[in-house]
Parts: C-alpha cells; structure tokens; sequence
C-alpha cells in the first residue's frame, strides 16, 4: 500500500520533521504478514530471546518472538494495550515463574547462558536483571527501608555510611531525593503515585543491575520528573542495557535506540527507532505509529 | 397469640409493599418514566412495607414485654382485702400459685377459693388481653400502610426514608451487643465489690494463697479461707504460655507452608482439615490430655528421673495448644494470603529469595491479622476450662514448673460454684472477683498487643 501526504500529515507531530515525512512517502509496499520484520539480531547482544511463547494456562499471549537486547542500548517496546509487552518483559528476568498459570516455552539468553536452564538460579538472576513495574509497589516500610532492602538482602554494603550513601544516590538519580530527604522514615506508602514510582526506580537501581527492565516507568510522572527519569536512562545506558516498555512514542524516540512493535502477541516490527518511527517496514506498524490503530 | 400474629404481619407488609410498588410503578408510567420518581418502585415498596410493620411490631413487643405485669396488676386488685395485706414475698407466691392453676397445674392442692376464682380472672383477662392486641396490631398494620400508600408520589423521598430506618435498625442491634456486654461487666463488677468488701483489694490481688475454704454455717468449725488470687493467676498464665508455645509456632509455620508454599489444590483441602481441630469438643482433648498425654509425660519423666505429677501443666498445656492451633493457622493463613502478589514480586525483582520475602515484606505487612490470630488464641488458651480440669488438676500451687499440677483462674469459677452455695459467703462471690480481674487482665493483654502493632504494623494499600 502507498503512503500518502494525507496519511502522513496524521503521522506522530513533534518527532517528525518535514524532510523525515517527504522520506517516508517514498517508501515502497509495507509488509503485512505476522511475521517479524526489520533488524531485531544485533552484533553484540546481551541478551537474546529465541521462539519465546508465553501462555496463561490455554491462552497464548506470545506468539514465537526472538529478539536481541545489545549492550549499551535503549531498547523500547511499544504497542497497543493487552499486546504482550509487560508478558515479554517478565520473561527477561523470569518474573514470570511467579504466575501459576503461567507457561514459556524458548530460549533465553543471558551473556549466552540459557537463563531458562534447570542449573540456574534465579535468585542472582533477577538481581542481574532489575525490574520497574508497570503497577508502583513499594512494599510498606519506611523510604528509607524500601531503598536499603536490596542491598541489605546482597549484603552490599558493610556499613550504615555506605548504605546511607547507595540510599541518597539512588533517591538522587532517580529524581526523587529533593522530595523525602527530609522524611526518609515516612512510609513508602504514603507517597503519591509519580513518587511512588520513582521510588520504585530508586529501589531497582539501588542493587546495580546490569540490565534493567522498566515496565512504563513514567506513566505516572509529571514532564519534569519524566524527563528526569530519560536522564537517568541515558546515564544507565553508557553501562548497562535497558528495556522500556512506555506508551509515549515522544518518550521512545527520546529515549531508545532500538524499537520493537508489539501486535497482539505477535512481534512485527524491530529496528532502529528513527527508521520505525519515520519509514516503517509493516503496515500495522505505520497504522500504530500513525495514530490510525485502535 | 404469636402463632398468628407474626404471619399476619408478615402478609400484610408483604401485600404492602406489592402495593406500594405497583403504585410507584403506576406513578412513573402516568408522569413519564421511571427517571421521573424520586426513588427506584422497589423503595417506595419498602417504604411502605416498613410503615405497615414497624407500628404493629413496636406494639406487639411492648405487649410481650409488659402483659405479665398489667395483668399480675390486675388479679392483685382482684383478690379480696386481706390477702392483699400480705407482705410482697408472699405476695408473689400467691401470685405463681395463680398463674400456676391458670395455665391448667393444680396448684399447691389445698389453695383457697379466693385463689382458684383469682385463676380465673387471670385467664379471663389474659384471653381478653391478647385478642385486644392481636386487633391492635393488625390496625396498627393496615393504618399506617394505608397513609404510607397514599403518600406515595414521585417526589417522595422514599430511598432515603429506607436507608435511614435500615441505619437506624443496624444501630439498635449494635446497641444490643454493647448494652449486654455493658450488662455483664456491670453485674460482674458489682457481685466483685461485694466479694472485695470481705475480702480486701489488695489481699486479693497480691496474696499467694488460694484456699477458698470458708465455713458454710456461722456454728461451723473451718477455715476462714485464704483469697490471694496470685497461684490462679500463675497457673492460668504458665498453662497458656505452654500453649502459646505449641500453637504460635505450629500454626504460623503451617499457615506460612499453606499460603506461600502448598499447591493451590494441597490448600483448598488441608485447610479445613487442620479446621476439625477447632471443631472437637474440648472435653474430648480432655481426656486425651488426661489419659494419653499425661500419663506419657510421667512415664518419660521417671525414665529421664525428673518427678512429674501425675497432673502437670504441661499435659494440658500441650494439648490445650494442639487444639488453638487452628486458630493460629487458618487465620493467618488468610491475612498472608491477602497481602498483594505486587509486594512479593517487587522483592523477586529485586533478587530476594522465597524465604527473604517472606521474611521481610509478607509477614511485616500481614502482621496485624497475624497478630490478632494470636490474641484470639491466647483468649481461647486463657478462658478453657475442661482441658485443665482434667488434665492438670485442681490444686492452687504457686508454682512456675510445668511438670507440677497448677490450677487456673476459670478452673477456679467453676469449682467455686458448682454445688451448694450460699450466694452471699466470699466463697461464691470470689468467682466474680477472678472473673473480673480475668475480664481486666486479657483486655490489657489486647490494648497492648493493639499497641504493639499499631507501632509495628506496615500497612499496604
Ligand atoms: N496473570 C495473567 N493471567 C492470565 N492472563 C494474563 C495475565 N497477565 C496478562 N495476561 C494476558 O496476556 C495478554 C498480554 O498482557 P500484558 O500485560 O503483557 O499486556 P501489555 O502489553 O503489557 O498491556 P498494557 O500496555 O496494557 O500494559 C493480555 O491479553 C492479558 O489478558
Ligand atoms: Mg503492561
């Protein structure tokens, strides 16, 4: 199918400028079969997903995907609600053990360990692979407690300076110190629901992992503490990996280097996120991105 | 009376609120449908309904409540002059002799004319009484419903007329609970300062002699008794720390294997399997305790050369903890349950083990239901009577060593009151001075722990 100016002119506002959208229009037929399309194996990975499925008792909610996270990269998932992006995440770090129901079938792969092996433990595997959820939960104690959990837990520090140090570091990066530096013994709970989540982002990062999954971290945050929190995934970025799941195409073209499409549990579309957002290869990608989806 | 007054109550408001909703319902239709009228029809049904019923049962229970008086009134002006001069006392025995032959009992056989013609009276008034009500009531009934369904129009309030009465109605059973409990304290309370009025506060309170021996008759030669009230308390508080020890841990680790370990279907039937327990009488883990337990306790005692009475605190506090166990571990088995799956998987994500979740972040948040499953148990602990009884005796030892027979506070109530008491002798009413200082002891045992948890308790959303 052929791009039109008038297709176009529906295209995402702020990111798109003129010279992106005259690129576009000479794009050639879009692909439309449910397969995945564009570069989703990189040279370097760090993590590299193969034939992942992932079913809740009788019902698929991922349907065969392989994908590559590289090192010192942002990787942004989007897609449309219900699609399987925070079901994929939680296979990176095997969160998804926890749900009953839950089956995945594939292979994982971590610095070229298969993290699905019966030999691994995922205890210091989820440690590697840090977590941000979707819903904030920081766990009903203190700050201050929230923060020191992690570290206590891997025995990071060995005394009160240096967890008081890790607590005020990750409060700081995560945006949130200015706030609760002066209430640091005041429940967790008791924050509102952007400092929840930044709390949340504080607690994740207060044990080093190397990668980090954020599942929507911002969906609840003001612009100032947003563009915080991309400040503080670009510095992550320069020594870990990051998966992001956000539903802000603003926020992926800010943030990523890589996108990846998600459509009701099929992957359609991985690539470089300028190329995805201004010349996309699948036609259900342009609809998304397009603002004709759903 | 009751036999067909409460149906016809009951018919007529069901019939009255048919009515009032056909008539809401007739309402909305002539002025333009049901977002006209004020209220859903089935309110204004309702409505009319409580209108019909609630003047007819106020009358009826008044009635209940004062017919044996108004009528006892009545067959006294009834009765010639001079058994009207009797003192009050045997007033009222000529009174029962009265109801008695009236309700078709022969009486005490050689009773007066004057008293089989006042039995008559009595009958006559009564019958006369209850058809008078019974029509009171049914007008009460139809009357108000009449005004209430002709009240009915589609501004008529009638929603918040139901919610208000069902408020009012949910407050005069709360009142209920309240005033009984009030009740008992009160008279417990009251028999106490009489019992303390023989027997001083403090010999009570602090005294380490329990023997509760006073003489029955003034000529009887005895012991004037000893009321210190500590050995009780003592057995009472060594018994249900055994148990404590039994039960907290059993019962929080099992309900910890149920909710965070078992598979769901392993749940689903071990738990009302560890209820059962809850559910044998204690008599019978009595005399388990007694024939079983502590028989085993004294054979292991003498092979290992400790002496153990053949009663010990310690047979029925085991047992006395295998039967609260349940309701340590099936209560909190539900509040860890009830903590959210978030807070578990943000300690996963974190790289916390099964065991340091648990740890750290379950029980913390489920503390408060956990720690009011303890406080039940203990009350159970503290208030069982039968196991101790049976299984660690009568005597009031001041003694801390489980393998010794001690008594306990409610062992005491019971001992103090079965068999034939003088109502008035210290000995009877020290039963209410232990049953007191009993209710005081676990209602600071509960505002402490509530203490506890409020300074300790995270709460989750
Ligand atoms: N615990 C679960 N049990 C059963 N089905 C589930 C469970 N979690 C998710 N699903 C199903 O899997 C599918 C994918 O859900 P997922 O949460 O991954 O979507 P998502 O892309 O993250 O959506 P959103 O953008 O709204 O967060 C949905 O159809 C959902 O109903
Ligand atoms: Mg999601």
């Amino acid at each position: 199918m052929e791009l039109t100016a008038n297709h176009a002119s529906n295209a995402f506002p702020t990111m798109l400028s003129e010279e992106m959208l005259e690129e576009a229009e000479q794009s050639k037929t879009l692909a439309t079969a449910r397969k995945t399309v564009g570069t989703p194996f990189v040279d370097t990975p760090r993590m590299t997903c193969r034939d992942i499925q992932v079913f809740y008792g009788d019902k698929q909610a991922i349907n065969k995907m392989s994908i590559d996270v590289a090192s010192n990269e942002v990787l942004a998932m989007i897609g449309p609600s219900g699609c399987g992006k925070s079901t994929f995440l939680r296979c990176l770090n095997r969160m998804n053990d926890t749900v009953l129901s839950c089956r995945v079938t594939g292979e994982v792969k971590l610095d070229g360990t298969d993290i699905y092996h019966p030999s691994v433990d995922v205890v210091p595997l989820r440690a590697r692979v840090g977590m941000v959820f979707q819903k904030p939960n920081p766990f009903p104690k203190s700050i201050y407690d929230n923060i020191a959990y992690g570290p206590k837990i891997h025995g990071l520090t060995k005394n009160k300076d240096e967890l008081d140090e890790i607590i005020e570091t990750s409060l700081i990066r995560a945006g949130l110190w200015d706030e609760v530096k002066d209430r640091l013994q005041d429940p967790g709970t008791g924050l509102s629901g952007g400092q929840q989540q930044r709390l949340c982002i504080a607690r994740t990062i207060a044990v080093s992992p190397e990668v980090i999954l954020m599942d929507e971290p911002c969906s609840a945050l003001d612009p100032i503490a947003t563009a915080r929190v991309e400040e503080l995934i670009a510095e992550l970025r320069t020594q870990f990996s990051i998966v992001i799941v956000t539903h802000s195409m603003q926020q992926a073209a800010r943030v990523s280097q890589r996108t990846a499409y998600f459509h009701l549990g099929d992957l359609i579309e991985v690539g470089a996120t300028e190329k995805v957002f201004t010349n996309p290869l699948h036609q259900l990608t342009e609809d998304y991105i397009t603002g004709r989806f759903g | 009376m009751f036999s067909y007054i409460t149906p016809c109550v009951l018919l007529l408001s069901i019939a009255a609120y048919y009515l009032g909703t056909r008539r809401a319902n007739s309402i909305a239709a002539a002025s333009g449908g049901m977002k006209e009228l004020h209220s859903l029809p089935t309110h204004y049904g309702v409505f009319t309904a409580i209108c019909s019923a609630a003047p007819a049962l106020i009358i009826f229970a008044l009635w209940i409540f004062f017919e044996d008086k108004i009528i006892s009134v009545l067959v006294t002006r009834s009765l010639p002059a001079d058994l009207q001069q009797l003192s009050a006392n045997e007033l009222t025995l000529v009174l029962n002799e009265v109801k008695n032959i009236a309700y078709g009992g022969f009486g005490a056989g050689h009773s007066g004319e004057a008293v089989q013609a006042a039995a008559k009276t009595y009958n006559l008034l009564s019958e006369f009484a209850s058809n008078l009500v019974a029509g009171l009531v049914i007008v009460a009934c139809i009357v108000p419903g009449c005004i209430a369904y002709k009240k009915i129009t589609k501004d008529l309030r009638a929603r918040n007329i139901v919610e208000t009465t069902g408020m009012a109605f949910l407050i005069c059973c709360s009142g209920v609970a309240i005033l009984t409990t009030l009740g008992i304290v009160l008279s417990v309370l009251f028999e106490a300062i009489r019992f303390f009025q023989s027997v001083p506060l403090t010999d009570f309170i602090f005294g380490l002699d329990w023997s509760p021996q006073t003489a029955m008759r003034v000529d009887q030669a005895g012991s004037s008794g000893a009321f210190g009230a500590v050995p009780v308390f003592a057995g009472t508080l060594l018994i249900a720390v055994i148990a404590m020890m039994v039960a907290i841990p059993i019962g929080l680790l099992s309900a910890i294997y149920l909710s965070e370990y078992a598979s769901p279907t392993f749940r689903t039937w071990a738990k009302p399997i560890l209820e059962i327990l809850a559910g044998i009488p204690t008599v019978v883990y009595g005399f388990f305790a007694a024939l079983t337990v502590a028989p085993l306790i004294r054979d292991l005692g003498s092979a290992t050369g400790f002496t153990v009475s053949s009663e010990s605190a310690l047979a029925a506090g085991l047992v006395m903890g295998i039967m609260i166990i349940p309701f340590v571990s099936s209560l909190s088995d539900d509040v860890i349950h009830a903590v959210p799956q978030s807070m578990r998987d943000g300690s996963f994500g974190l790289g916390a083990t099964h065991f340091e979740t648990i740890r750290y972040v379950v029980i913390p948040a489920a503390l408060p239901g956990i720690v009011g499953s303890i406080l039940l148990a203990v009350s159970r602990a503290i208030g069982e009577t039968m196991i101790v009884v049976m299984a660690a005796g009568l005597s009031a030892n001041l003694s801390f060593n489980p393998l010794s027979a001690v008594t306990t506070v409610t062992v005491q109530i019971v001992t103090l009151l079965v068999g034939d008491q003088e109502f008035d002798s210290p000995k009877t009413l020290a039963a209410f001075a232990l049953g007191l200082l009993l209710f005081v002891f676990t209602l600071l045992l509960n505002v402490i722990a509530l203490r506890v948890v409020r300074k300790y308790r995270e709460q989750y959303e």
